[in-house]
This record gives structure tokens, sequence and C-alpha cells, in this order.
């Protein structure tokens, strides 16, 4: 066997014509499978739970949460953070790998791209439904009114509003743009005449001429360069409504870089999860091969040791500031009430990842499915440490407290990753999963190396 | 209608029975829904009328003239909307009174304060007057007579009792609480002449029996004995909780925290001895605690009689500067004692005054009661009458009062709610509130107070007088008529005086006269105290049972009341529930733990309740606090806690020996406000002893380095006032009065047991408990923790919508309509004082509730945070007041409701911009430290620290 670097990035065979079918069948003619069905049906579910759950919510108060006075956030911030961060892979994958010539992103992509946007969707629910008032929750953003009132811009939360709907707008941009040629495509190749409309609205009027092809190329290329310092602004930003606090475990200097490494680790354990059973259901073996795999999983362990420094820093910097307050709460994550949830994050975020430094792991598909699943448990874990144990015992021991998720709690939660399940079926069964033009560009007949 | 009436309706208007007759001529039927809504929109214009009619408005009314006397110099001519007037009056606990003064916004009762010129109260109120005013607005409390279940009217119970009084020799027994009230025992005295067989007998289940019995055993009768603690150096108490209980607390509470104050080079300071068997609020004050049986204290009684040991000493050493108190729970033979030793040491004339008594028909009420129960149950009694008091639910079990009750032939019942006594009396009649009828009570010394009514009874209840009146063919007598005949007659003749006696809320001259004790103290006889048949049998091994009221619902009866449910207990923080409570080393060696529920024996009966840990508690014995457990309180008081008069019988009163556990293998669920107890090695409540602060009087600052000052954001320029706040914690002795006081004020909710074990109560001010040292017998602190009004507020630059935000005059303002909740600046808040809305916390549709409602406070909706505003509508009003006499606000014309309430004068507020406010002088002080300054919050309120004062030989 071949060392993954040397591996392909497409499987041999393939024409300009077979990556084109091949990619556009799923969509226009593998039709509705029954799986296809019981999955949407299973996730759109779990949506509903989310619909009712915030209904509620908003009916009855913040009050059906766990939350309580010493510990004001809870699973929904805990939720938001995550999804963010699981939203970060899309764009890093889509823009920085671009603009550093990675061709091995071409394949993934588009996936990660539309994962990052439905993650994003989830994420951005929880700041809107946490506040106690969600019905003036517009007032966050910095519109003139006649209240005279502009929004606190000291605040990380309205920096958060800010940060949050750029990486939104320019992710959804940047998605979209990419999508354009291959909408064409599906245009084209579509028999049905409703489909054809709808593909043609969606294509823009893209003919595939140089003209188009040209401008479109620079486009992309600066939505790459404008995509890329958000990946890195998005969750410093959201790390900084915890480093801006006063609180013990919050105000870390160290938050921000130990944050966008932590995003990147979930983010890349979250592609593994979803592409590992998609490319075997849908034959993408082809495509998505083990050197994407591979490589996904070298990202996930490098940005999983930046991580594990983070800990160990937050920990040194406890010790090296002599506060009592700041040794406590190392203290009590280790051996307080918590201490469970916080060896679970040590054990899923930094230890299990170890065995990723050998290949023969990483090139087993269903032990590296797990690792992914157990780095997105450690980073959920990772967020429920930050907010939890840092609010529950801060300064004033008399206002200490517990925070216990309740029922709802739970039903939140699993009713997000009910809507990104939702989104993540309808984008399988109505646009093309893998770029099909930038693939046409890894046909053998196209690479220079193999150019007669 | 006429018998000849040709046309019918009904057969039974043709039958024409008065049963029909009756039925035609009321307007609605009998128990029609409208008397069951608490306060329809009629009514309460029908009330505001009244109450306006009452203020002087002049309404067309057929009722006479009762005027009411604003407590103001120059009362206004006419109301003015919006501009709140103040009633002197007084509350009435355990028979006694407590001055007080009561804001009223337009006819409507909303704030209870103390009155200054009252004695008993010199301007503070505790946590029971703060609250009686959410019970006068009850939506719960009985609002009709009722006869066996049924609606009726006081003039049928009128007929009734009249009917049933036919006969001048009927057996009447009359059965009250304590009566201090001139005019209510000048009414039952008119009762009990017309009646020769009637007779008359006070119970209350927190009396004062032991402390008669005991001046009774050392001086032969019964006299009031009146402590001056303002001139004591040093205090023993013995097992008494003189700070908390008793009708002088208040007044003793300040009197003892002024020798407490050590202000710069004035280091004078008392010390204070305690001997008690359950932590009490001045067992926590104490420069020396010892945790003793309640059997063991008589023996140190004695040692100090015979001068033995460091505290007999100390008090020999400052004889006639001294003063030794017993508690009511202790045996006469222990009251006797310490008066020996007073009168020993020559503190009687300095520190401890006897008057003639200020009750009438002083003590031995358990023996009162025993009696009438026998002669009910030999079915001697024809007619009783219960007036005020629930003694089904709390009279001494062994007596049995249910089963002697029923034999009763005709009961009534007086009471401000249907309640456990009522269910069992055929006519309950609606009782009127304090603050709603005219009445009289005398203070702790005496000193009498002419009660006005704020507000016409809301339910048409009856006072004491009333209802008794009825016992003599005058139903219709109003309580301002004989209130008023009573004084003309007692020194109140002109309607001047009167009209000033009103106003004040003090009659003058009214104070018991002293009982002239020249040379007693020398004739107490200690022979007669020391033979063994006085001596209690030695103490048993057994576990000892201690029964005690409720700290925050009495025996009960504020049971109702959701602020005193809510009002975490001062020492285990518990709301909404009593526990057993047991030390440390009882606990382990029982093999018990917090909220294991056992099954506490005594004497062949057994409640099951949850344990609860206490460290200071003493070493076997179990504390258990009546009060709890009611079956018919209402929803706020049903369910809650356990019923421990079970316990209590005429024989073990406060306690008794031989008590049992045994675990039940279950647990119990209880809401505790603080889950933990110690301060974790941090400087938040800094204590020294006073040696310590003459050595280095800045020892205090020396503990936590100083801050480095300085913001990223330019500070704030505060040209006029800048409002700062200072607590004394060497004066706070953390009796909960500023926390009640500010939810009445601030319209604070109640959010219910579940809530807060999930930890969402919202008190604006918290009295945090710490216990340091060892368990065993531990030091504890209490820190009141309002809003720090930091000047760099972690809170502000965190609100995303700016609805939080420094003031010009440095408060940490709350908008609430700005707020939309992302609970940010909660969680940013190092003192945590923020309070969030998790649900819809204000009751907004209880009608009655909307009236008590102080109009200058936003009634918060679900969803927002509040917090503690300096009271900011009272500093705004003075402001206003300033603007229009165009001065600056004068120090001390802004009062937060904290500051005024607390009876040991811990709080000071006022403008820290002018240096020579008090709270700038306090400020000043040595001691003067902020909380978690090293944050760099820059805290506006700050703390004097706590200083103790033990003795060097101990």
């Amino acid at each position: 066997m071949t060392e993954p670097h040397h591996m392909p990035l497409i499987e041999p065979g393939h024409t300009h014509a077979t990556v084109t079918d091949k990619i556009a069948a799923i969509v226009l003619e593998r039709g509705v499978s029954k799986g296809w069905i019981l999955g949407f049906f299973v996730a759109f579910s779990l949506f509903n739970v989310l619909a009712l759950s915030v209904a509620y919510l908003v009916y009855k108060g913040l009050g059906i949460w766990g939350i309580n006075n010493p510990v004001g956030w809870g699973f929904a911030i805990v939720n938001f953070v995550w999804w963010v961060g699981i939203g970060h892979a899309g764009t890093l994958i889509s823009a920085i790998l671009l603009l550093l010539r990675q061709e091995w992103r071409t394949s993934i992509n588009r996936f990660a791209e539309a994962m990052t946007l439905f993650a994003v969707s989830c994420a951005g629910i929880f700041p809107l439904i946490h506040v106690g008032r969600p019905w003036v929750a517009y007032w966050l953003l910095p519109y003139p009114n006649t209240m005279s009132m502009w929004p606190q811009f000291r605040s990380p939360l309205l920096w958060d509003v800010f940060a949050v709907s750029t990486y939104a707008t320019v992710s959804a941009l940047f998605w979209y743009v990419g999508l354009i040629p291959d909408l064409a495509t599906l245009r084209d190749r579509a028999k049905n005449r409703l489909v054809q409309i709808v593909y043609g609205v969606m294509a823009l009027g893209w003919t595939g001429s140089a003209k188009h092809w040209f401008r479109y190329e620079t486009a992309y290329l600066l939505l790459a360069g404008l995509a890329t310092p958000l990946v890195i602004s998005v969750h410093s930003v959201v790390s900084f409504d915890f480093a801006v606090s006063v609180i013990p475990g919050w105000h870390t200097t160290v938050f921000p870089p130990y944050f966008v490494a932590g995003a990147i680790f979930s983010g890349f354990a979250m592609v593994l999860t979803l592409t590992i059973p998609i490319r075997k259901i849908y034959g993408l073996e082809d495509f998505i091969t083990m050197r994407h795999l591979d490589n996904m999983a070298k990202v996930m362990l490098a940005t999983g040791l930046i991580v594990g420094y983070g800990y160990l820093m937050e920990a040194f910097m406890a010790w090296y500031s002599g506060s009592p307050y700041e040794q406590f709460m190392i203290w009590n994550r280790l051996t307080g009430p918590y201490a469970v949830p916080y060896a679970g994050l040590l054990l899923c975020n930094i230890v299990i990842p170890q065995v990723l430094w050998s290949g023969r792991v990483r090139r087993n598909i269903p032990l590296l499915f797990v690792i992914s699943i157990i780095v997105n448990i450690g980073m959920w874990l990772e967020r429920f440490i930050i907010v939890v144990t840092s609010l529950h015992r801060d300064y004033l021991p008399s206002s200490w407290g517990m925070y216990y998720p309740t029922i709802w709690d739970w039903a939140t939660f699993a009713g997000s990753i009910g809507l990104f399940l939702t989104l993540l079926f309808l984008f399988i069964r109505v646009l093309p999963m893998i770029s099909i033009f930038e693939m046409r560009l890894l046909v053998p007949a196209n690479r220079k190396e193999n150019a007669p | 209608m006429s018998p000849v009436n040709p046309q019918w309706r009904s057969l039974e208007e043709r039958a024409d029975t008065p049963q029909f007759r009756q039925l035609f001529e009321r307007e609605f039927p009998e128990g029609a829904t409208e008397w069951f809504d608490p306060v329809s929109r009629r009514d309460f214009l029908r009330l505001m009328g009244a109450s306006l009619a009452l203020a002087g408005l002049g309404a067309c009314t057929r009722q006479p003239e009762e005027k009411i006397y604003p407590y103001a110099a120059h009362p206004p001519e006419q109301i003015v909307p919006g501009k709140p007037l103040f009633y002197a009056t007084a509350m009435e606990d355990g028979g006694y009174g407590f001055g007080l003064l009561v804001e009223s916004h337009e006819g409507r009762p909303t704030k209870i304060e103390g009155n200054p010129q009252h004695p008993g109260s010199l301007g503070a109120a505790d946590h029971f007057a703060q609250a009686s005013i959410l019970t006068m607005y009850d939506p719960e409390r009985s609002q009709v007579v009722s006869n066996a279940g049924q609606i009726s009217t006081w003039e049928n119970f009128a007929a009734a009792l009249a009917w049933q009084l036919a006969s001048p020799n009927v057996a009447l027994r009359i059965l009250t609480g304590t009566v201090t009230s001139p005019t209510l025992a000048s009414v039952i005295a008119e009762v009990l002449q017309k009646f020769p067989a009637a007779r008359w007998v006070q119970y209350e289940p927190v009396n004062q029996d032991n402390i008669y019995a005991g001046v009774q055993l050392a001086f032969g009768r019964p006299v009031e004995t009146i402590y001056r603690f303002d001139r004591a150096e040093v205090v023993v108490s013995l097992d008494t909780d003189f700070l908390s209980t008793g009708p002088g607390r208040l007044r003793y509470t300040r009197d003892f925290t002024a020798n407490r104050r050590v202000r710069g080079a004035a280091v004078k300071m008392n010390r204070l001895y305690v001997a008690e068997s359950t932590p009490s609020l001045t067992g926590a004050m104490a420069d020396h605690r010892l945790a003793v049986r309640p059997s063991e204290v008589e023996k140190i009684a004695r040692q100090l009689l015979a001068g033995e040991g460091v505290w007999a000493k100390d008090l020999q050493a400052h004889a006639g500067r001294s003063v030794v108190v017993a508690g009511e729970w202790q045996p006469p033979v222990v009251h006797a004692l310490a008066h020996a030793i007073n009168a020993k040491l020559g503190n009687i004339g300095q520190t401890v005054f006897y008057t003639e008594p200020v009750t009438v028909n002083a003590g031995g009420q358990v023996a009162a009661l025993r009696e009438l129960v026998g002669e009910m149950q030999a079915g001697k009694v024809e007619v009783l009458l219960i007036v005020g008091g629930n003694p089904v639910f709390d009279a001494p079990a062994d007596l049995n009062f249910l089963d002697a009750l029923k034999k009763v032939k005709w009961r009534a019942h007086l009471g401000l709610y249907d309640d456990e006594t009522s269910e069992w009396c055929q006519w309950h009649v609606p009782a009127a509130h304090f603050l709603e009828t005219w009445g009289d009570v005398r203070a702790f010394d005496g000193t009498a107070t002419i009660q006005q009514p704020l507000i016409a009874p809301l339910y048409g209840g009856k006072s004491a007088t009333e209802f008794l009146s009825a016992a003599l063919g005058l139903p219709g007598r109003p309580a301002h008529e004989m209130v008023r005949a009573h004084w003309k007659a007692h020194g109140l003749e002109s309607e001047a005086a009167w009209q000033v006696a009103v106003h004040d809320g003090v009659v003058p001259g009214t104070a018991a006269k002293e009982w002239s004790i020249e040379n007693r103290g020398s004739r107490i006889d200690t022979a007669k105290l020391s033979p063994p048949s006085l001596l209690q049998p030695p103490a048993s091994t057994g576990l000892e049972i201690l029964l005690r009221p409720d700290p925050t619902i009495g025996d009960g009866r504020w049971a109702n009341n959701g602020w005193l449910q809510e009002l975490p207990k001062p020492f285990t923080r518990l709301t909404w529930d009593n526990a057993a409570l047991l030390s440390p080393r009882t606990a382990e060696q029982l093999g018990l733990r917090t909220e294991q529920v056992v099954e506490l024996g005594v004497d062949g009966r057994a409640v099951q309740l949850p344990v609860w840990v206490l460290p200071g508690q003493a070493d076997d014995c179990v504390t258990v606090h009546f009060g709890y457990g009611r079956r018919r309180a209402g929803r706020v008081g049903n369910q809650a806690g356990v019923d421990v008069f079970r316990l209590r019988t005429s024989a073990a009163w406060w306690q008794a020996t031989g008590a049992t556990l045994r675990a039940t293998g279950r647990k119990a669920v209880l809401a505790c406000t603080q889950h933990h107890q110690l301060m974790e090695g941090r400087e938040l409540v800094r204590v020294g002893t006073l040696e310590e602060y003459q050595r280095d009087p800045e020892f205090v600052k020396h503990r936590v380095p100083e801050p480095p000052g300085g913001s990223l954001y330019p500070p704030h320029p505060y040209e006029g006032a800048a409002w700062g706040m200072v607590i004394d914690l060497n004066a706070c002795t953390g009796c909960n009065a500023c926390v009640v006081a500010c939810q009445s004020e601030n319209n604070i909710p109640v959010v219910g047991k579940d809530q807060v074990l999930v930890g969402r109560e919202m008190h604006w001010i918290r009295v945090d408990r710490y216990f340091a040292g060892d368990p065993a017998a531990p030091l504890v602190y209490h820190q009141p923790v309002p809003c720090m009004h930091c000047e760099n507020a972690p809170c502000e630059p965190v609100c995303p919508v700016a609805a939080t935000s420094h003031s010009a005059e440095g408060l940490n303002e709350m908008t609430y309509n700005r707020c939309v909740g992302t609970r940010y600046c909660a969680n940013n808040c190092p003192y945590k004082v923020r309070r969030f809305n998790f649900l819809q916390y204000a009751d907004q549709r209880t009608e009655s509730l909307k009236l008590m409602r102080n109009p200058n406070v936003t009634v918060r909706m679900r969803g927002v945070m509040e917090k503690c505003t300096y009271c900011v509508q009272r500093i705004n009003a003075a402001r206003i007041t300033a603007k229009k006499e165009n001065r600056q606000v004068r120090d001390g014309e802004v009062v937060t409701a904290c500051q005024a309430t607390c009876p040991a004068q811990a709080i000071i507020f006022g403008d820290l911009n002018d240096p020579l406010s008090n709270v700038s002088r306090w400020r000043a002080e040595k001691l003067n430290y902020g909380l978690l300054v090293e944050l760099n919050t820059a805290p506006r309120t700050t703390y004097l620290a706590k200083l103790r004062n033990p003795a060097t030989e101990i």
C-alpha cells in the first residue's frame, strides 16, 4: 500500500464525463431512496423537537432551562459556541486551503462549506432564543431608531453579532458563488422542465464562456481572501465573550487562539463524521479518497495538540498569576462537582486523538469515524466546562451554585442537531455535494504531470 | 311581598318561607361568586372611596367621621396625587406593640417603616413588621362571616351570639392572645362584668410565662424586666436571643450595637458572653460563646452567682455596668438566678429596671389554657369566643384542644384567616388587620400607641374590640368610638391631645411605672433558689429536643406570607421549610446527614422531618422550629414544612429530654439559598479583634494587596452627588429586616420553593452567612450584600444594548425597558447581586397585590434583569424636593429602605462628594474596606470590618 500522500486525489479511470455523470446523477437521476427518506424523517422529527422547544420557551420563559443565578448561561451558549466552532472547517477548507493551493480540498470543500452554513444556522438560533425577551433581540443591531439608542459597542456580545453575521454572509456568498457553474451543469442536464427552470434561475445565466470563467475565478479568489481573516476572527470574537469578562476561568488571554484551534479541531471532526458515511452510501470513494481522510486526521491531530497546549497554559497561568481565585478555578475543575465532564474532556480531546499519530489508525476508516465523534463530544464538553464551571463557583462562596440541564435544555440541543441534519439531507438531495467543475480539473488528463 | 300576592313564580314563593324571603331580599344568592373575587374593580373603587374619606376628603358616606392624621410637621391640606403620606401606628406581635410609620399612596398603604418616636422602634422595623403589609393584602384572608361553612353576615352572627348569651349566667369563655391593649382589656372587663360566670384566658404559643414566673420567684410578684444595654459594658446571655426575640428586640438591638461601634480612636466596645444551645443572632454577636444543652444553663447561672469562672470575674470587674439576661426558654429558676446575679452586681437601677407588667394578667398562660381545656372537656363551657389565635394548630399536644373544642356547644372564631381553628368553630368572623382598624397596644416599656387605620377593612373585617362588643349587644359600636372613649378617660380628654397622640404614634406618659426596687435585690432569697426541689433533674445522657418559634414565620401566624416563607433563615439559609437541627458531631454519631428524613420522637409522640446539620448547635441537642406544617394556612403556607407542635406538650414547653431519632431512609429536598458555608480563605468578611485594631488601626487594609487602580475607559466625572453606602459589619446582627424592607419597597416578587431550589430567588439584598473556625464552636459572620454600584462596574460594558449604565451620580442603573435579557451582566458581576426574571415572577393578576405595590417602582416582567438600585426612587423624590426648594439634597434626606429599617443602624447612605456627610465619615474610617477591591471594581458600597472583643484571660 502506498503512503497516503502519494495516493491520488481521484481514483484512476475517471474522465471529465464520468466525473460529471457520477456527481450530477446523485441529484438528477438517483431519485429518492428509502434510506434518504428514513434519514430525513428522523432529522425532520428532531427539527420539530427544536420548533416545539423554542415555542414553549417563548411562551413560558427561560425558566424552563436549568440556568440560574450564578450560572446565567447554560446549554444555549455551550451549543452556540460548539456549532460556531464546527462551522469553521468549511471556510477554512474552501478559502485558506484554496489560497494555499491544497488541491486535495476540492472534493470536500463544497460539502464542508454547506456544513459550515448549516452549523452557523444552528449556532445563530441560540443567541436569539437565549435572551430573556427574544422579541426585542433586534435591539442588538445598530439601526436608527426613535429611542436614539445605539447598542453598547463595548460589549463582546455586540462584537459577536457583527462577527457571526459577517461570517454567515460571506460563507453563504462564497458557497453560492462556488455553486454557480455546477448549477448550470445541472440545468443543462436536467430533463424535467421545472427542474431546468429552478436550476436555470439559480445559475444566473451562466454560459461557461471564457469571460465568465475569468471573472468567476477572480471573484472566487477575492471572496476566498475575504473569508480567510473571518475564519480567524469569528471564533476569536466568540472567545471574547469570555475573555473580556472578570470571571476566573473566562478572563484569559489564551482564549482567542485556543478557541480558533478548537474550532478547526471540531470542524474537521464533524467533516469526518459526515464524510465517512456519505462517501460510502453514495459510492464516492473515488473522489473522497484515503488521502483526504488522512489529511483531515492530520489536521485534527495538529489542532488537537494546540488545544491541549491551551489547557496546559490555562492551568499554568492560574498557578503563575498567584490569584487564589484562578487557582481555585482549576482545582475546582479537577476535583469539584464537574470533575467527571472535565476528565471526559481531557480524555476525548487530548488523550484519545493521540492515536492519530499512527498511520494505521488514520487509514482505519471505522476507527477514524469513532474518533471523530469522540472529538465532537470532547469539544462540546470543553464549552460546557468553560461556560458552566467558571460561573458556578466564582468569587463569593455564598453565591456558589450548580447547573443541571433540564429536559428542555436537552430537547433544544437535540433539536438543533435535527435542524442541521435536515438541512444536510436536503442539500445532498438537491445540490451537487462535490464541486463538479473543480473535480474535472483533477482528472488526470488536465494535470500537467500527466500531460502527454 | 305580601302574603296575599296572587301571582307567584315558584312553589317556594308560594310557600313564602323565611328562607325564601331572605333569598328574595338578597340581591345575590348565598355563595354568589362576587364575594370570592379578592377585590373586584367595584370593590376597589369602593375601598378607594372609603380610604379617601378616611383621609378627610369627605366622600358621601353615612359613616361617622374617624379622622386619621398623617405623620408630618406640616400635614398637607389635601392629598396630592403622587405624594405619599405617612401615618403612625403600631403592629402587635405577641401582644406587644412595635411603633410604625406606614407609607400611604392615595389611600393605599404600601410600605412599613419604624416610628422614630416610638421607644420600642426608634425608627426600625423587623422583618415581621415589614411583611405585615403583604398579609394585609393577602387575597387568601378570610373575607366573609361564615356559619357552618355557609356565608353569613355580621348581623346574623351578632343575633346568634345575643341569643346564646341570653342568660347572664352563661358559661362564656374568651380565649385571646396576650393582651396589652388598654381598650381591648376594658372591653373584656365589660363583658366579664356583664356575664359573671364568664372567664378570660390568654394563650400565646410564644409567651413569657417563664420570665414572669422567674420574677415571681425572685420578687414574689410578676413585674416587667427592662434592660438598658446601652449602659452595659459586659453582657451575659443565658440562652436568650434578646436581639431577635421578645418585645424589646428592636430597642435592645439598637442599644446593644451602639456600644459596639468603634470609630477612630474611640475604642470602647462592650463584651458579650453567650451560653446557648442553638445558634441565635445574639450568639453570632458573642465574643465568647458556649454551646451547651439547655439543661446545663442553670449550672452556669449558679457558677456566675457564686462568682466562679472568668465570666463571673469579668462581670464583677464591671459591677453596675454589666447585665445578665436569661432567655424565655429557660426555666423560672434560671431567671431568678439572673435577677439575683444582677442584684448582687448592683446592676439593678443601672442596667436592669423593673416596671409594672405591661400585659394584662401577666404570665401563667399555659396553666390557664390547661384549666380552660379541662372545663371544655367536662362540657362546662357553653360559649367560647376565640379572639385571634389558632389554638387548634398551636395548643400543646397533650391538651387535645381539638377534642375539647368539639365539646363546646357554641364556638366562634375571629381571625385573619379561615384556619385550622375556624374549621371547627360554627362561626367565623374575618378579623380586621391592624392596618385596617382602630386600636391600641403597648410596647415593651409600656408606652401605648393608638393604632389608626390606613384603609377601610378590605373584607369587612372586625377588630377584637368590635367582635367582643357583639357579646355586649353592641355589634354596631365602631372600634374608633371605643378607643376614643377609653383614652378620653385616660389622659387624652382634649381633641388636641388625642390628635397629637394619634399623629405621633405614642401616647405621652404611658410608659409603665417603674416598680421601686430599693434594695429589693438584696432581698432575693438566693437560698430559696438552691433547694434541690427547684433544681431540674440532672441532665440525662439522652438527646434533648428544643422547640422554638421559626425565625421567619414565627409560630405559624406568618405561614401564608410569601416574603417570610422565602426569607432565608439566618443560620441555615433555608426557605419554605423547617428541619431538625443537629450539631456536626451528633449527626456523625447518629450517622445522619443533611436532608435525611428522620423520625423524631419524644414522649410517645413522633414526627418525621429532615435533618439539617448546623455548626454551632450544641451536641446531643436537636432543635426544631414550630409554625410549619399548616393545613389551612392558604396556598402559600400549606404543604410547607412539618408540624412539630405535635411534639410540644405543656410539660415539654420549650424543651424536653429523652428524644429519639431514627433514620427513615428517605430524603427530603430543602431549598437553601447558600450552599457553601466557608470563605475559602478569601478576605470577604474581614474580622479582627479590638486589640488588633488598637495595635494597628489599619490592619484591615493590610489583608489584601491594594488594587492597581485606573481603567481603560475615562473616569466618570461626578459634579453633583456621588451616592455611596457603608455597612458596619460590627453592628449588623444578620436579622434580615433589610431583605424584607427591600422586597416591599422595590416590588420584588416571591418565586416559590421550586425556583429557590434551582437558585433563582430574587432578593436584591441578601445576608451572606459564613462559618469560620472549629465546626463545633464556629464563629458566624453575617454580611449584607446589596449592589456595590462599582465605579468600574463589570456589568456595564458587557451589556450589548446598554440597558445597564452609569448615572451622573455614580449609580449603576438598570433600564428594564431596554433589557433584552442576555444575562451577561449577571455572569460578569463578581458579587452576584443581579437577579433575573427567568419566568413571569411578578404576580400581575391578583388585584389586591396590585394595590400593595410601590407605584414609583416598575413591576418587572419576565426576561429582564434587576438588582439593587440604591432606592433610586427615593433619591429622585429627594432631588425633586430639593430642586423645588432651590437647594442641595441634604445629608440624611435620602434613606434607602434597607437603611431605614435596620434595627442596628448598620447601614449608612449618602453623598460621597460631601466630605461632611455621615457616609463620607464612615468611609474614612480605618476599618473601611471594599469587597473584592482587588478586582479594581472600585465598589461604592463598602464595609466596616467586624471587630471582636474577646477577654484576654480566655
